[in-house]
C-alpha cells in the first residue's frame, strides 16, 4: 500500500509541474516569423519590458487562423491580408494591426535552368518556370506564403492544380520545403527572412527579387474576447502596444543576418 | 557522412558542456513519457491480469481489440485529443491544450494497449502453470492477480520498456497537442523535427543521439536496479 501511495504522490508531483505561468499568453505565429530568428530576439525583451510570457505556436497562417477561430490561442501574427480581413469580418479577431513587412523572393538552383535571373517581373519569372516545366516546390499548406504563391499564379491566369509533375505541392513548413528544394534543386517562393536564416542552403540562391507584387505584410490580430471569454485580452493589448512602440521599431529594423535587414517596421504608433 | 560526424561531435559537445537547453528539453521528454508510462502501467497491468484470469463475454473481443490498437497511429490520437481538448471541444474549459498534461494524455492512449497486450501474453503463459495450484489453494481473486503480477514482474518490465520506447520516440501526436512551445512543451523529438525544418541537420542529429542515449541509459538503469540477468536469479 505504501508503494501505491508513493507512486501516486510522484504522479501528482509530475502533474503539478504543469501549472502554467500567471501572465502568459499563447500566440500563433507563422513559420516564417519563427524561422527568421526574430522571435528569439523579441520574446525575452517583451518578457522583461511588460512581464508577459509568450508561448509561441509555430504554424502556417491557415492553421493559425483556425486556432484563433476556435479560441485556442490569444492572438495571432500572420501574413495573408485577404484571409486576415475575412477573419476579422467574421468576428473571430477584434481588429487587425499592421506591424512590419518584408518581401518574397524566388529561390532556385544557382545553375538556373529556367533563366529566372533574366526575368524583369515576377510574372515573367513564373512564366519561365512554367514554360520550361522545371521542378517547382509549392508549400501546399494554406500558409501565407502558399496563399501568396497561389494568388500570383492565378493573377497571371495559370491554374496550379492543372500543372504537371514538375509542380510539387509538399504540404510542409517553410524550412522543410526549402530542404526539399535544396535536395532536388527545385525553384521555390520563400519569404526573405526564412531564406536568410536557413542553414542548409546547399546549391540554392536568390534568383529573383524586388517586384512590388512580392510585398509581404505581417499583422497582429487579437482574438475577439466577445467570442471567446477566456482570451487574455488585457495582456494582448499590452503586447500590441509593445509591438507598435519605438522600442519594437528599433529592434525589428536592426535585426540582421549577414548584414542584411530582414524586416521593416511599418506600424502606426499608439495615439 | 559529414552531417553525421558533425552531429556526433555536436552531441558530445552539448552533453559535455551540460547545455542548459538540452538538459531542460531532455528532462521534459522524460517527465512527459515517464508520467504517461506510470499512468499506462496502472491501467494496463491490472487489466492484463484480469483479462488472464477472468472469463467474461467479450473477453476474446477485448483482447483482439487491444492487439489491434497496438498499431494505433499516433498522429490520429493526437488529432482526436486535440479536438477533444480544443476550446471549441467538449473539454475545452479545462484549458489543457498545449500543456504537458495534454501530451501525457496522448502518450498514455498510445501506449496503454501496447503494454496491456504484451503483459497479457506473458501473464497467460504463467497462468497456465499456476492455474491448478492457485485454484487448489482456494486463493481469492485479488490474491491471484497479485501473485501473477509479482511473479511475472520481469516480463512486465519488458512490456513497460516497450511502452516507454514507443512513447519517448513519438512525435506526431505530441506535436499536435503540445504545440512544440519553447520552454513549455518542446521535447527531444519535436525539437529534432524543428531543427530539421530549419535545415540545421547537425543540431537535429545531436538531439537524436541524445534521445538514443537517454533511452539506452534508462533501459540499462532499469535492468541494473531490478538486477535482471544476475547469477542465481531469473
Amino acid at each position: 500500500m505504501i508503494r501505491l501511495t508513493k507512486l501516486i504522490s510522484v504522479l501528482a508531483f509530475l502533474l503539478c509541474t504543469n501549472m502554467s505561468f500567471a501572465d502568459s499568453i499563447k500566440l500563433a505565429v507563422t513559420t516564417s516569423f519563427n524561422n527568421s530568428g526574430l522571435s528569439d530576439v523579441l520574446l525575452p525583451k517583451i518578457e522583461s519590458d511588460i512581464g508577459v510570457n509568450i508561448k509561441l505556436l509555430v504554424v502556417g497562417t491557415g492553421q493559425a487562423l483556425r486556432l484563433g477561430a476556435s479560441g485556442d490561442v490569444d492572438a495571432i501574427l500572420v501574413h495573408s491580408q485577404k484571409a486576415e480581413e475575412k477573419f476579422v469580418n467574421d468576428g473571430h479577431g477584434s481588429h487587425r494591426r499592421e506591424i512590419m513587412y518584408n518581401d518574397f523572393v524566388i529561390i532556385g538552383p544557382r545553375a538556373d535552368p529556367a533563366n529566372v535571373r533574366s526575368a524583369e517581373s515576377i510574372k515573367e519569372a513564373f512564366e519561365l518556370i512554367k514554360d520550361l516545366s522545371v521542378p517547382f516546390i509549392s508549400r501546399g499548406d494554406e500558409s501565407g506564403t502558399h496563399k501568396m504563391e497561389m494568388s500570383l499564379w492565378r493573377s497571371f491566369d495559370f491554374r496550379p492544380n492543372h500543372f504537371g509533375d514538375w509542380y510539387k505541392s509538399v504540404g510542409s513548413g517553410m524550412g522543410a520545403s526549402l530542404n526539399i528544394s535544396a535536395s532536388i534543386g527545385a525553384y521555390i517562393l520563400s519569404d526573405r527572412a526564412s531564406w536568410l536564416n536557413f542553414k542548409n542552403k546547399s546549391d540554392l540562391d536568390i534568383l529573383f527579387e524586388g517586384d512590388k507584387l512580392l510585398f509581404n505584410q505581417y499583422s497582429f490580430i487579437p482574438i475577439n474576447p466577445n467570442r471567446h471569454k477566456h482570451v487574455q485580452s488585457a495582456l494582448t493589448k499590452k503586447l500590441e502596444s509593445w509591438l507598435t512602440s519605438k522600442t519594437a521599431e528599433t529592434m525589428i529594423n536592426s535585426y540582421k543576418i549577414d548584414g542584411k535587414a530582414l524586416f521593416k517596421f511599418n506600424a502606426t504608433y499608439n495615439e | 557522412m559529414n552531417d553525421i560526424w558533425d552531429g556526433i561531435v555536436q552531441a558530445f559537445t552539448l552533453i559535455y558542456t551540460l547545455d542548459p537547453d538540452l538538459i531542460k528539453i531532455s528532462l521534459r521528454s522524460l517527465q512527459v513519457t515517464l508520467s504517461a508510462l506510470a499512468i499506462s502501467c496502472i491501467i494496463a497491468l491490472p487489466l492484463a491480469a484480469i483479462l488472464t484470469i477472468q472469463r467474461f463475454k467479450f473477453r476474446r473481443f477485448t483482447i483482439a481489440l487491444l492487439n489491434a490498437l497496438m498499431g494505433l497511429p499516433p498522429v490520429v490520437v493526437g488529432l482526436l485529443v486535440y479536438i477533444v481538448l480544443s476550446r471549441s471541444g467538449p473539454f475545452g474549459v479545462l484549458d489543457l491544450l498545449y500543456t504537458k498534461t495534454a501530451m501525457i494524455i496522448a502518450q498514455t492512449i498510445i501506449i496503454t494497449p501496447l503494454i496491456t497486450s504484451i503483459a497479457h501474453q506473458s501473464l497467460r503463459e504463467l497462468w497456465s502453470d499456476y492455474h491448478d495450484l492457485l485454484i487448489s489453494m482456494n486463493t481469492s481473486h485479488n490474491q491471484r492477480i497479485k501473485t501473477l503480477l509479482w511473479d511475472a514482474r520481469r516480463a512486465l518490465l519488458t512490456a513497460s520498456l516497450a511502452g516507454f520506447g514507443r512513447a519517448i520516440g513519438e512525435v506526431g501526436a505530441i506535436m499536435i497537442v503540445g504545440g512544440n512551445i519553447d520552454n513549455a512543451t518542446r521535447v527531444l523529438t519535436t525539437a529534432i523535427a524543428l531543427e530539421t525544418s530549419k535545415g540545421d541537420f547537425a543540431l537535429a542529429l545531436a538531439l537524436g543521439f541524445v534521445l538514443i542515449l537517454t533511452t539506452i541509459a534508462l533501459n540499462i538503469g532499469t535492468h541494473w536496479l531490478s538486477k535482471t540477468e544476475n547469477e542465481g536469479r531469473w
